[in-house]
C-alpha cells in the first residue's frame, strides 16, 4: 500500500540536521518523544503510588503488626516497623495524590493527548511546541516538590488527598507544616503545566486537523481529550486559587477556610469539589476514548452510535461541572442545594449508560480479535459498569447517608479509576506502543497480566463494597478498635492478600514493557489492521510526522465496510478511486 | 461475618434500607444485562477465519431506548430518594417534641451535652459527658452538632445517621432510636492522626432508664457508668 | 512571621532537610563551669530547699472515667482522678516547678546530662506529671498501654510536635531548642492527660515531690531569682543568695481560690 513511500519518508528525516541526544530525548519539542517522557514518569510514579497503597493494605490487614521492611522507616513513620498512625494518614494522603496527580492524570492526558492528537488529526505537531516541552518540564517539576514532601521535617500532608480545611490550614491541628506548603506550591505548578497543555491540545485540533479531517470524522480518542482538555483548562485554574488560599492559611495566617477568624470550612470543599469533579470526568473521559477505538478495532466494526458517542462525552462534560455537591450531602450543606446536586448527578448516568450500550452495541455482531489491548478494553467496559453503577448508590442522598466515607465509596473510586482508567491503560500502551518504539509488546505476557490483574482486581476492591456497607470508615488506622467493624477483619485480611497479589502480578506489565523495548517482536507498519491516520506512518513515527500533509478520506471506524474489498479495514488516509481530495482548510494543517 | 448493612436501629433504618435494596436490584439487572451482553458477544462473536463483521453505524431507535430507560429510572430515583431526604436532614423535619443534646466534637473526643432535669440546654443544670453518648429509646432527639477545631462526622451505622461537626456551624442532626442496646460511635471524616480513635459509646435506654441516668449525673454522679 | 517565610523558602529549597529535626547543639562546645551541671551534690556549690504549701481548701479533683479504655481502667482500684491540683498531707503542693529564673553568670553554659527524662504514658496518664528538662536532654516518651496515645506539645519558643504511639512499648525521644516555661503537653484522645515540661537552659530546677519538698542543688554563689510555678495557682518567686557550699531555704505558699 503506501508503506514503501514511508519509509522513504523516514529516511528523509535523517537529512535533517542530526539533533544531539539532549534535544532529542530531553528537551525535545517533538509531541511523541514528549508524550512518550510523561509515559516513563507517570509510569514511575504509578509505581509509587502502588508502594504507598501496599502499606495501607498491610496497616489495614494487619493492625499494629510491624510491616515486613518497616524497619527501613524513620521513627517519624514507624515505630520498630509498626505503621504510625500520623504515618499512615500520609500514607493514604499521598496515595491519592499521587494516583490522581501524577500518575492517572498525566498517563491519560500528558501521555496520550499528546502523542495521539497530532498523530489522529494527521498535523505535523502541537500548535505550541515549546509549551508543551515546558509543561512537561512544569509536571516533572511538580513531581519533585510533591515526592520531596517526604523528606521534610513533618513529613507530607495528612489530611487527605482532598485536603479539607480546616485540617490542612491549621499546622497546629494537623502537624505538617513544610509538606502542606510543598502540596500547595506542587498543585499550583501542576495546574500551570495541566492548563498549558490543555490550551494546546485545543488549539491544536480546533487548528491543526489535516484537510478532511472533519469534526465528525474525529475518532473518539481524539474527542474525548478535546473535551477533557476544557475541562482541564477550566478547572485547573480553581484548584491553582485554592490551593494559594491554603498556602495563605498554612503561612501567612490569612484564615480563608479557618471559623476562628471568620473563614468559612465548607468554602474549600466547594472550590476543591468544583475542581475535583470535573477532575473525575478528566481520568475518565480519555480512557473512554480511546477504549473507544481499541473495541471498534477489536470487533471490526464501526463504533455503535458514534454521533450519541461524542454528545455522552460533551453531556457528560457539561453535567460534570454541576454535580460537584454530591460530594457534601453530609457537611451540613443546605439539604436542599443537596437535592438539586442528586438530580443532577443521577443524570449523568444517563449519558454514562449510553456509551456502555453503545460499547457493548459495536461488539454486537463483530468479529472479535481478542489481542492484548481488546481484552484490557473489555475488562474497562465490565469494570466500569460496576464504578458507574455503584456511583447511583450514592447519589440516592438517603442511602448515601449510611455508605458515604466508608469503604463503599473507596470501592467505588477504584472500579472507576482502576477498573476503568488503568484497563484502559494496559489497553492504549500496548496498543500504541508499536507507534511509540517500533516494537511490539509481547502478547502471551500481556494476555497473562490481564487475567491475573482481573482477578486479583475484583478480588482486591469488591470486597471492599461489602465492609463499606458494614460501616467501615474511609482513612481509619485500625478498624478492630470497633466492635461493629471487628466481625469483618478477616475479609480485611483477604482484600490485603489479594492486594499484594494485584501488586506482584504488576511485575508482569513492568517486565513486559521494559524487555519488549529491546527484544519485542518489530512492529509492522499498522500492526493491528487500524483505520487511524497514524498507521500511515512508519513504527516509530518520525520527528514532524508527515512530510507533507496528508488528506482524510472517511470517518475513523470503517471496518469491514462493503469498499473495504477483501480487506476488514479501510483506513482514513486510504484513497479510493471514488474518493475526491478534500479541500484544504484556509488554516493549514502544521506548518 | 456480615454480608450487610448493620442491624436496624432507627427510625430511618427502614426507608433506607429498602431503597439500597431497591437500588440493588435495579442496578444489579443493569450489571447483568452488561456483563451477560458483554460475555455472549465474546462467545458468540469470536473471530472465526472466512467471517465478517455486520457493518452498521448503529441504530436510532435502540439508542433512544437505551437513553430514555436509564434517565426514567434516574428521574424516578430521584423523586423517591428525595421525599426521604427531605424527611430525614432538612431543618424543617427536626420534630418539634425532639429532645435537644448537644454533640460537641473536637480532637479526639465527642463532648455530649445534657439539657438536665429542666430538660432545656444552655442551662445551668446541664451537664457534659465525654465519649458517651446516651439517649431514650422511641424518642425523638436532635443533636445539635459543632467542633472545635476541624471537620468531623458524627457515625451510628445502626441508626443510618452520618452528619458533619463543621467549625463554624451550628447543625442539628435529628433522630429516633428504635431499639435499646448498646452502640458505637465513630468519627467518618479524617479529622487528624487520631481519627480512627474518636469514638464514643452508646447507650440506648428505655425512658425511664434514661430518666433516672440524667437524674443521676445531674446530681453529681461524676464521669462513672 | 519571618521565621514562617523562612521555613517556606527552606521547604522549597532545602529539600533534602533531614525529618530528624533540629541536632545541632546551638550552643557551643562550653567551658562548662567545673561539674556544674552533672555532678548531684557538687561539694563546693549551694543548695536551696524548701517546701511548698497552699492555704485554703483544695478544689475537688473530678473523676476521670476510663470506662472507655478497659485496659486503662483496670490499673486502678478505684477511679482515679485529675491532677491539677495534687494535696499532701498538712496542705503540701505537690508538682510545682521551682527553678532559678534570675542571677545565674549570663554566659554560663551548661551540658545537657546524657541520661534522658522518661514521660511515661500509664493508666490512660502522665508519669510523671509536671517535670523538667535542660535544653538538649533527651525527653523520653513512652507508652505503657496497649491503646493509642498521641503527644502534642504546644510551645512558643520551641517547635512544637505531635506524635502518636498505637502500642505498648514504643518509646521516642524528643529534645527542646529553647529553655521555656512551661511547655504544654497532652493527648488529644484522652482528654484528661496534661502534662508539663519545664525547659532550662540549666539544671537548676525541680518539682515538688508529695511532701511538697524540693531542692535545687550545686548552685554557684549568688544571688538567685528562684521561681515557683503551679499549673492552677500561678506563680511566685522569691531572692535568695548563696555563699559558697552553704544551703538555703526558700518556702512557697500558695493560695486556693
Amino acid at each position: 500500500m503506501t508503506s514503501v513511500a514511508h519509509k522513504t519518508l523516514g529516511t528523509h528525516d535523517a537529512h535533517h540536521a542530526p539533533m544531539s541526544f539532549w534535544r532529542k530525548y530531553i528537551f525535545s519539542t517533538d509531541h511523541k518523544i514528549i508524550g512518550i517522557q510523561f509515559l516513563f514518569v507517570s509510569l514511575l510514579f504509578l509505581l509509587v503510588g502502588g508502594l504507598l497503597a501496599m502499606q495501607i493494605r498491610w496497616q489495614l490487614g494487619f493492625p499494629g503488626k510491624p510491616m515486613p521492611g518497616g524497619g527501613i522507616l524513620p521513627e517519624s513513620m514507624a515505630a520498630g516497623g509498626v505503621i504510625l498512625p500520623e504515618y499512615y494518614v500520609q500514607l493514604v494522603s499521598m496515595h491519592g495524590t499521587f494516583m490522581v496527580f501524577f500518575a492517572i492524570m498525566p498517563l491519560l492526558v500528558g501521555v496520550y493527548a499528546n502523542f495521539l492528537i497530532p498523530l489522529k488529526l494527521g498535523a505535523h505537531d502541537m500548535a505550541f511546541p515549546r509549551i508543551n516541552m515546558a509543561s512537561f518540564w512544569l509536571a516533572l517539576l511538580a513531581g519533585l516538590i510533591m515526592t520531596a514532601s517526604f523528606f521534610v521535617p513533618n513529613g507530607p500532608i495528612r489530611s487527605g488527598w482532598t485536603n479539607y480545611a480546616p485540617l490542612a490550614a491549621r499546622p497546629d491541628l494537623s502537624g505538617v507544616t513544610v509538606g502542606q506548603m510543598l502540596w500547595c506550591v506542587s498543585i499550583v505548578v501542576l495546574g500551570l503545566s495541566s492548563v498549558m497543555g490543555s490550551l494546546n491540545y485545543i488549539t491544536t485540533v480546533i487548528n491543526h486537523r489535516a484537510p478532511g479531517m472533519t469534526w465528525f470524522r474525529m475518532p473518539l480518542s481524539v474527542w474525548a481529550l478535546f473535551i477533557t482538555a476544557i475541562l482541564g483548562v477550566l478547572a485547573l485554574p480553581v484548584l491553582q486559587g485554592a490551593a494559594i488560599m491554603l498556602l495563605f492559611d498554612n503561612v501567612l495566617g490569612t484564615h480563608f477556610f479557618d471559623p476562628v477568624a471568620g473563614g468559612q470550612a465548607l468554602l474549600w470543599q466547594h472550590l476543591f469539589w468544583f475542581f475535583g469533579h470535573p477532575e473525575v470526568y478528566i481520568l475518565i473521559l480519555p480512557a473512554m476514548g480511546m477504549v473507544s477505538d481499541i473495541i471498534a478495532n477489536g470487533s471490526r466494526k464501526p463504533i455503535f452510535g458514534y454521533h450519541s458517542m461524542v454528545f455522552a462525552i460533551i453531556g457528560i462534560a457539561f453535567l460534570g461541572w454541576i454535580v460537584w455537591g454530591h460530594h457534601m450531602f453530609m457537611s451540613g450543606m443546605n439539604p436542599t442545594l443537596g437535592s438539586s446536586f442528586m438530580v443532577s448527578t443521577l443524570l449523568i448516568a444517563v449519558p454514562s449508560a449510553v456509551k456502555v450500550f453503545n460499547w457493548l452495541g459495536t461488539m454486537w455482531r463483530g468479529n472479535l480479535h481478542f489481542h492484548v489491548p481488546m481484552l484490557n478494553a473489555i475488562g474497562f467496559v465490565s469494570m466500569f459498569t460496576i464504578g458507574g453503577l455503584s456511583g447511583i448508590f450514592m447519589a440516592a442522598t438517603p442511602v448515601d447517608i449510611p455508605i458515604h466515607d466508608t469503604q463503599f465509596i473507596v470501592a467505588h473510586i477504584h472500579y472507576v479509576l482502576f477498573g476503568g482508567s488503568l484497563f484502559a491503560l494496559f489497553a492504549a500502551i500496548p496498543y500504541w506502543y508499536p507507534k511509540m518504539f517500533g516494537r511490539m509488546m509481547h502478547e502471551g505476557i500481556g494476555k497473562l497480566h490481564f487475567g491475573l490483574t482481573f482477578i486479583f482486581y475484583n478480588l482486591t476492591f469488591f470486597p471492599m463494597h461489602i465492609i463499606g456497607m458494614g460501616g467501615q470508615m474511609r482513612r481509619i488506622y485500625d478498624p478492630t478498635i470497633y466492635d461493629f467493624l471487628k466481625p469483618q477483619q478477616p475479609l480485611n485480611v483477604f482484600i490485603s492478600y489479594s492486594a499484594f497479589a494485584l501488586f506482584t502480578v504488576q511485575i508482569l506489565f513492568v517486565f513486559n514493557f521494559l524487555w519488549s523495548l529491546k527484544f519485542g517482536k518489530k512492529a509492522p507498519q499498522n500492526p493491528w489492521n487500524d483505520n487511524g491516520m497514524e498507521w500511515s506512518l512508519p513504527n516509530p513515527a518520525p520527528h514532524g510526522n508527515w512530510e507533507r500533509t496528508p488528506n482524510v478520506y472517511r470517518g475513523p471506524y470503517e471496518f469491514s465496510s462493503p469498499e473495504a474489498g477483501d480487506k476488514d479495514f479501510l483506513p482514513q488516509f486510504v484513497k479510493l478511486p471514488t474518493d475526491r481530495d478534500p479541500v484544504p482548510a484556509p488554516v493549514p494543517a502544521g506548518h | 461475618m456480615r454480608w450487610w448493612l448493620p442491624d436496624a436501629g432507627s427510625t430511618f433504618a427502614g426507608p433506607i434500607d429498602t431503597m439500597f435494596l431497591a437500588i440493588l436490584i435495579i442496578t444489579g439487572i443493569a450489571l447483568v444485562l452488561v456483563e451477560v451482553g458483554v460475555v455472549t458477544f465474546v462467545i458468540r462473536y469470536r473471530a472465526r477465519p472466512g467471517r465478517k463483521a455486520f457493518y452498521t453505524h448503529g441504530s436510532t431507535r435502540a439508542e433512544v431506548i437505551w437513553t430514555a430507560i436509564p434517565a426514567v429510572t434516574m428521574v424516578a430515583l430521584g423523586l423517591v430518594s428525595n421525599h426521604y431526604w427531605v424527611l430525614i436532614k432538612d431543618r424543617k423535619s427536626v420534630p418539634p417534641n425532639a429532645y435537644h443534646i448537644g454533640v460537641h466534637a473536637k480532637q479526639f473526643e465527642w463532648q455530649i451535652t445534657y439539657p438536665g432535669p429542666d430538660g432545656k440546654l444552655g442551662t445551668a443544670d446541664d451537664f457534659t459527658v465525654r465519649n458517651q453518648l446516651h439517649v431514650p429509646v422511641n424518642e425523638p432527639v436532635a443533636a445539635e452538632l459543632s467542633s472545635e477545631d476541624v471537620i468531623h462526622s458524627f457515625f451510628v451505622p445502626e441508626w443510618r445517621l452520618k452528619q458533619d461537626a463543621v467549625p463554624g456551624m451550628h447543625i442539628i442532626a435529628w433522630f429516633q432510636a428504635t431499639k435499646t442496646g448498646e452502640f458505637e460511635l465513630g468519627c467518618a471524616e479524617l479529622c487528624g492522626m487520631g481519627h480512627y480513635k474518636m469514638r464514643a459509646r452508646v447507650f440506648v435506654h428505655t425512658p425511664e432508664e434514661f430518666k433516672a441516668w440524667v437524674t443521676q449525673q445531674a446530681a453529681g454522679g461524676g464521669g462513672s457508668e | 512571621m519571618n521565621g514562617r517565610i523562612l521555613s517556606v523558602v527552606g521547604g522549597m529549597f532545602l529539600l533534602t532537610v533531614c525529618s530528624k529535626g533540629d541536632t545541632g547543639n546551638a550552643a557551643a562546645v562550653p567551658a562548662a563551669p567545673p561539674a556544674a551541671a552533672t555532678s548531684e551534690a557538687s561539694a563546693d556549690g549551694g543548695t536551696i530547699t524548701g517546701k511548698i504549701k497552699f492555704t485554703g481548701t483544695p478544689p475537688k479533683m473530678p473523676t476521670i472515667d476510663m470506662s472507655e479504655e478497659a485496659a486503662c481502667k483496670a490499673k486502678y482500684p478505684a477511679p482515679p482522678k485529675e491532677e491539677m491540683v495534687v494535696a499532701g498531707a498538712a496542705n503540701a503542693l505537690a508538682n510545682v516547678f521551682v527553678y532559678v529564673s534570675a542571677g545565674l553568670p549570663a554566659n554560663a553554659k551548661y551540658q545537657a546530662p546524657s541520661t534522658p527524662v522518661v514521660l511515661d504514658q500509664n493508666g490512660c496518664r502522665y508519669h510523671p506529671h509536671v517535670l523538667g528538662i535542660m535544653v538538649g536532654q533527651n525527653l523520653e516518651i513512652k507508652n505503657s498501654d496497649p491503646l493509642l496515645h498521641n503527644i502534642k506539645a504546644i510551645a512558643k519558643k520551641n517547635r512544637g510536635f505531635n506524635v502518636s504511639q498505637p502500642n505498648a512499648g514504643m518509646t521516642r525521644d524528643v529534645t527542646f531548642s529553647a529553655p521555656e516555661v512551661m511547655v504544654n503537653l497532652e493527648c488529644n484522645v484522652h482528654g484528661w492527660m496534661h502534662a508539663y515540661a519545664g525547659v532550662r537552659p540549666d539544671p537548676f530546677f525541680a518539682v515538688s515531690g508529695a511532701d511538697g519538698s524540693f531542692s535545687i542543688k550545686g548552685l554557684p554563689p549568688g544571688t538567685y531569682t528562684v521561681e515557683a510555678w503551679h499549673e492552677k495557682f500561678g506563680t511566685q518567686t522569691a531572692t535568695v543568695t548563696i555563699a559558697a557550699t552553704e544551703s538555703k531555704t526558700a518556702n512557697f505558699t500558695f493560695a486556693a481560690h
